[in-house]
């Protein structure tokens, strides 16, 4: 699993990030700030300075409101990620069925606090709202794999999983 | 020759559907055996998944539940080779699990293909007559007739506000404009709301075609599926939709020999809530930060890139063709006297069966907890169902009578909501609850309104303040009024409701607010300041892994010998009372 989540992040064609493609592809088209962030985060894993500046120099949106539009929203960030992403539901039906647990268990094992990266920039831990899988909760999402019905000690086991993985 | 169908949706893949496709896969390989084996989205039995259905020759179905790799290997061997089905582990149909009475008060329209065909397949969908409805329309119908139809049958928007579709969809017909858009709002942010994901996994083309009909009526040409971010399947099944309908031609120019172009894109979310608020999302289409704007203007007159522009859910277009192929009085005679049709609502939280269930409207709270849920998990006691997410309420077990439409709903001071029905035991705290709620807002406040901004998290704290045990008599009153000016003194609907998850629970539990600002106790003993771990010593077996879990050192005693806990040490983190394997830490 961890191998395909690197090669879509990867390089698009010829040797070029996805994220420069898509800036040469841009032709005026209205709106396209948000889908050139979210290139820019897929190719980099977040949005480095430079990528502000390219993607205002092209678009002639000024730097100052690009980072406006990035700091709304919570998908993007300005610092670099861990390898992993951990998004931990913490949604109503999560929350009824105790997401606290599994938060905790997750900032235990980890050693962090919130929304951090590990210190071996293995992981990057998310609380988010809602992942949509109430039926299952509690759930967390580690990249684009939905974990559920989880307990502290499932968690613990997945994080080994994960961190093996990473080591191989 | 027989047909294995297993279910790909979200939730049968977290719960390893994958492997289990595998091992059937294996399985054919293995023994050479000739059946069509097909993937397909969820049918709404989440509680049960991952799912495999064996269809035979004389088409009789046989749905399994909770199939491991293993069970799958025993399913092949035995049903698909051996044709004798594996009785134990069927749940639909002759099944022992008792597990039929979920479909019985279901009736399916939004749903109604869902877990049956291929999602990622266009034929599948047109054997079951999909992209019949837009060549009716565009042959038979004037735009204005579609619109009748839409109004004629009831329909109103799924997304929350309830507002009647054919309604809106005639203001922005009649908007003047040569150039106007559609949205499918799909980024169902309540938490606790799954309907609108699962929808676009399992039956993708369904919305598109609403869609479809939407533009037409309306004088659209080009429109947006706005997708959450955290929904990365859903998307990627819609982009496979959408190419497979432009290859065939029923997206792009003259569509179906008619003079109707359409187009459609995706734009996905970037993670915030207030996005889901028509305007705010038509901003961030635009490349802005998702900020409401007060309206009027409506969308209708003066939407996206200042256009003309209709926004539906994805629930609401997923019901379009049914009705111009069932007519508007098939749908109208459906629901209660101001609700037609069906909603599907989206079961979580501790209800045996969570899943997804699609119910005529004017069915009662009970029916859905017990009949369709299967009542609560762990056979505890019913407590209460918050409907409508962060905007929305919780309404006692008391009022489980009630007929869910969306006139009964309101006055009970919660909100229909877009169909997310968490349901409560008695652990679950209900300042707690609305706590929680009001994190989720205060949180996703954009900022513009100051009341929003800073009075959620004015509240947030007075919440805090109670579920800490530092709560003050006077508090409720504070709540009261922090929730008044809330209301009445911001833009969009998500400060106008941002109080009701703590209104309705002062409404119906005042108690538990008593107990805790009072007595300084969780009734629900789930607040953590408020609770007190002890052991007892008649069940404590002395095997010390409450001492070895115990952060805090707190926990002493000799093995094989009963421990205790020092109160002075602990720090309440309910450790002890998860590892605990005899039940012997209680909470006071
Ligand atoms: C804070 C807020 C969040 C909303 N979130 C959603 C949402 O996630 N999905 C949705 O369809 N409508 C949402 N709405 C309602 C939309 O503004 C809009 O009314 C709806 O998309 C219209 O479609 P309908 O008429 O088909 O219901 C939200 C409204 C508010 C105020």
């Amino acid at each position: 699993m961890m191998a395909r989540e690197n090669t879509k992040k990867g390089q698009g064609e010829n040797g070029f990030s996805n994220f420069k493609v898509e800036l040469w592809k841009y032709q005026g088209e209205m709106g396209a700030l948000i889908p050139l962030l979210q290139s820019a985060q897929g190719t980099y894993g977040y949005i480095p300075e430079s990528a502000i500046d390219h993607i205002s120099e092209v678009v002639g949106i000024p730097a100052a409101d690009i980072y406006g539009v990035i700091t709304f929203y919570s998908q993007f960030r300005l610092k670099p990620m861990g390898k992993n992403i951990i998004k931990i539901c913490d949604g109503t039906a999560c929350h009824v069925n105790a997401s606290t647990a599994i938060l905790r268990t997750v900032e235990d094992e980890l050693k962090v606090n919130g929304d951090e990266t590990t210190e071996d920039g293995l992981f990057t831990l998310q609380k988010v709202a809602c992942l949509g899988c109430c039926s299952l909760s509690p759930v967390i999402m580690i990249n684009d794999e939905t974990h559920g019905k989880l307990t502290p000690k499932k968690v613990t086991k997945l994080l080994k999983e994960y961190r093996e993985n990473c080591n191989e | 020759m027989k047909t294995i169908k297993v279910g790909l949706g979200t939730c049968g893949v977290s719960a390893g559907a994958e492997k289990t496709l595998e091992a059937v896969r294996l399985a054919i390989e293995k023994e050479n055996i000739q059946v069509t084996l097909k993937e397909t989205g969820c049918n709404g039995m989440c509680f049960r998944e991952p799912l495999m259905e064996v269809i035979d020759e004389s088409s009789h179905s046989f749905l399994y539940g909770d199939v491991t790799p293993e069970k799958a290997q025993r399913i092949m061997a035995e049903h698909v080779v051996g044709d004798s089905p594996v009785k134990e582990w069927i749940v639909q149909n002759s099944g022992p699990s008792g597990d039929d009475s979920f479909f019985e008060k279901q009736k399916r329209i939004v749903l109604r293909n869902c877990g049956i065909i291929d999602p990622n397949s266009i034929d599948e969908y047109m054997a079951v007559g999909g992209y019949e409805a837009i060549q009716k329309v565009l042959k038979e119908y004037t735009p204005e007739k579609v619109i009748e139809v839409i109004t004629n049958s009831g329909l109103r928007g799924r997304g929350g506000g309830g507002f009647l579709t054919g309604v809106k969809w005639k203001f922005c017909r009649q908007a003047s404009g040569d150039k106007k858009y559609i949205i499918c709002n799909a980024d169902e942010g309540d938490p606790g709301a799954f309907m609108d994901r699962s929808t676009l996994e399992s039956d993708p083309h369904s919305v598109l075609e609403g869609m479809m009909i939407c533009a037409y009526a309306i004088g659209a040409d080009e429109g947006y599926f706005y997708v959450r971010a955290e929904y990365p399947k859903a998307v990627q099944r819609l982009k496979h939709s959408i190419r497979e309908a432009l290859a065939r031609g029923f997206l792009g120019k003259n569509i179906f020999g008619s003079a109707f172009n359409f187009s459609v894109k995706i734009k996905e979310g970037a993670g915030a809530f207030v996005c889901g608020e028509e305007t705010a999302l038509i901003a961030s289409i635009e490349g802005k930060r998702g900020m409401p704007r007060f309206r009027p203007p409506f969308p209708a007159n003066k939407g996206l890139w200042a256009k003309p522009t209709n926004i539906n859910n994805v629930e609401t277009f997923a019901n379009i063709s049914w009705i111009i192929m069932n007519g508007a009085e098939a749908f109208a005679s459906m629901g209660t006297e101001n609700s037609k049709g069906t909603k599907v609502f989206a079961l979580a939280g501790k209800i045996a069966r969570g899943g997804l269930a699609e119910v005529p409207m004017g069915i009662t709270i009970n029916e859905i907890v017990y009949d369709i849920g299967g009542g609560i998990k762990e056979g505890k006691k019913f407590k209460a169902v918050q409907m409508g997410g962060p905007s929305g309420g919780c309404i006692p077990a008391s009022m489980g009578d009630l007929k869910i439409d969306y006139q009964q709903i309101n006055k009970t001071g919660a909100i229909m909501g877009s169909g997310g029905l968490v349901v409560m035991d008695e652990t679950t705290c209900m300042v707690d609850m609305a706590k929680f709620f009001l994190r989720f807002t205060e949180d996703e406040s954009c900022g513009k309104c100051t009341f929003c901004r800073i009075g959620t998290k004015r509240m947030l704290e007075v919440l805090e303040r109670i579920t800490d045990g530092k709560g003050k008599e006077e508090d409720v009153d504070l709540l009261r009024e922090l929730a008044y000016q809330i209301k009445n003194n911001t833009v969009c609907g998500l400060g106008q409701t941002a109080p009701n998850p703590v209104l309705t629970t002062l409404k119906y539990f005042p108690e538990e607010y008593e107990a805790h600002i009072r007595d300084k106790k969780c009734p629900a003993h789930s607040c953590a300041a408020l609770v007190t771990y002890s052991i007892r010593a008649d069940a404590c077996k002395g095997c010390a892994m409450c001492v070895k879990a115990c952060p805090s050192e707190a926990i002493s005693g000799e093995k094989k010998k009963a421990h205790e806990i020092n109160i002075g040490l602990c720090i309440r983190c309910g450790k002890c009372f998860e590892t605990c394997k005899f039940d012997a830490v209680i909470k006071n």
